[in-house]
């Protein structure tokens, strides 16, 4: 029991006295404001960090970053210090900048503030050491949550960009009452298959599509699963009642169908894109007149 | 769960409503194949837009159905198998072949339709 009081009172101490040093640590970093964030501003430039940016926004940043690392350091609060840090990289990602520029010059400034408590306490070696023990481990834990923060919100625009292309990949068109064109375009992984897959049965369902014309010129290859993929939208397509023509089958896409043995009288196939959408029309009952004689001299 | 069958002039419709069982399933089948004779119907439409999953034995009976309403001088059409359930059905290799499916039941109806006719409808368009 009494042990333990003595223990408590000890760490009650230790606490309080690395509270005083961050205290005074932070009386001398605002005292020396104007000359360290000059210094840190020139070691960015002098080490073609940020280079993006001209050297007004680097020093405006300057400022903004040093008074939120004083403040952390003060209240040993980090939330304030991380949306600063999210919404810089919101600013700054689109510009260019990379991950080790922002480590970088946080890390600088760790080291421009350490240099700085160095050259003041050069004097009395133990007080520097004490400071160094309070500084250190926050200095560290800003840097990470600095660096953490600028890559989560890579992450995260990364994520929104995939989920763009993603959408923008697969389009589903309606060209003509109860007539879709699918256009698929670049190389067809799995997951793209079943996206297809689903945006097609979607769209025949939304759109009443009784043919959908599905055209692969733009893709170069695809590998048997994906084939085999492929035969299976086009029978569930059926199963919904809709007939699927494929157009413009590579060779080399012609030579996987014939690989992995589809069965030809399921699928139905034309060359090109024009001839598709002719074969559509033809199934759907329509008949395109042309009303006026085609001059084969254009008139300006 | 029994499946209510309606008369549509010179069509039968049963419209699934809830999941079932295979005894419902077999009662179904028995019930539209002895109906479709005796109301003199030139054609059945079976709806199940409302099956969130249709397994092997539903899809054989669903195919028994057709093949043998056809043996008894009607068309059978499937309407309204959803998007999901399709593909899920193609994926375990449970197709329909050789039997009509539709979107919904206007395009069952329509589907009949044209069959009893022997023509299709036709729409046309022209440039101007």
């Amino acid at each position: 029991m009494a042990n333990n009081q003595e223990f408590v009172t000890i760490t009650e101490a230790l606490l309080e006295t690395t509270g005083s040093r961050l205290r005074e640590l932070v009386a001398h970093l605002r005292q020396q404001r104007a000359q360290l964030r000059e210094e840190w501003a020139r070691k960015i430039t002098e080490a073609k960090l940020l280079t993006a940016m001209t050297k007004e926004e680097i020093f405006a940043e300057a400022t903004s970053v040093y008074d939120n690392y004083v403040e952390a350091l003060e209240t040993g609060t980090y939330e304030a210090l991380q949306a600063y840090a999210r919404n810089l990289s919101e600013r700054i990602i689109p510009r260019g900048v990379e991950t080790h520029e922002v480590v970088g010059i946080v890390l600088l400034l760790r080291d421009v503030l350490a240099r700085s408590l160095w050259a003041k306490y050069r004097e009395d070696f133990n007080k520097l050491n004490r400071i160094l023990d309070a500084y250190e481990p926050a200095a560290n834990r800003i840097a990470g949550t600095v660096a953490v923060g600028f890559v989560q919100e890579r992450e995260r625009i990364i994520r929104e960009q995939q989920e763009a292309i993603r959408e923008l990949s697969t389009p589903v068109l309606q060209v003509r009452e109860r007539l879709l064109i699918l256009p698929i375009i670049g190389v067809i992984d799995p997951q793209r298959t079943r996206q297809l897959t689903e945006q097609l049965l979607r769209g025949i369902r939304t759109n009443r599509a009784k043919v959908v014309v599905l055209d692969i010129t733009g893709v170069p290859y695809i590998d048997s699963p994906v084939a085999n993929h492929l035969v299976q939208t086009v029978e569930a397509a059926r199963l919904l009642g809709a007939n699927v023509i494929v157009t413009g089958l590579s060779p080399e896409i012609a030579q996987t169908l014939v690989n992995i043995g589809v069965d030809l009288g399921k699928m139905n196939t034309v060359g090109d894109l024009q001839g598709g959408i002719e074969e559509a029309e033809r199934l759907l009952g329509y008949r395109v007149v042309l009303t006026q004689e085609q001059t084969t001299q254009h008139s300006e | 769960m029994q499946v209510p069958i309606l008369k549509q002039g010179a069509y039968l419709i049963a419209t699934v409503q809830s999941a079932l069982t295979d005894e419902d399933l077999k009662q179904l089948r028995d019930t539209l194949v002895l109906s479709v004779s005796k109301v003199r119907a030139r054609g059945v439409i079976v709806d199940v837009t409302a099956l969130d999953v249709i397994d092997s034995f539903a899809t054989r009976t669903l195919r028994d159905v057709a093949h043998m309403i056809r043996l008894r001088g009607a068309e059978t059409v499937i309407v309204g198998i959803q998007p999901e359930v399709a593909f899920s059905m193609v994926k375990l290799g449970l197709t329909l072949e050789g039997i009509a499916t539709s979107l919904d039941l206007e395009e069952g109806l329509a589907y009949l339709n044209r069959k009893g006719n022997g023509s299709d409808h036709g729409v046309r368009t022209h440039r101007s």
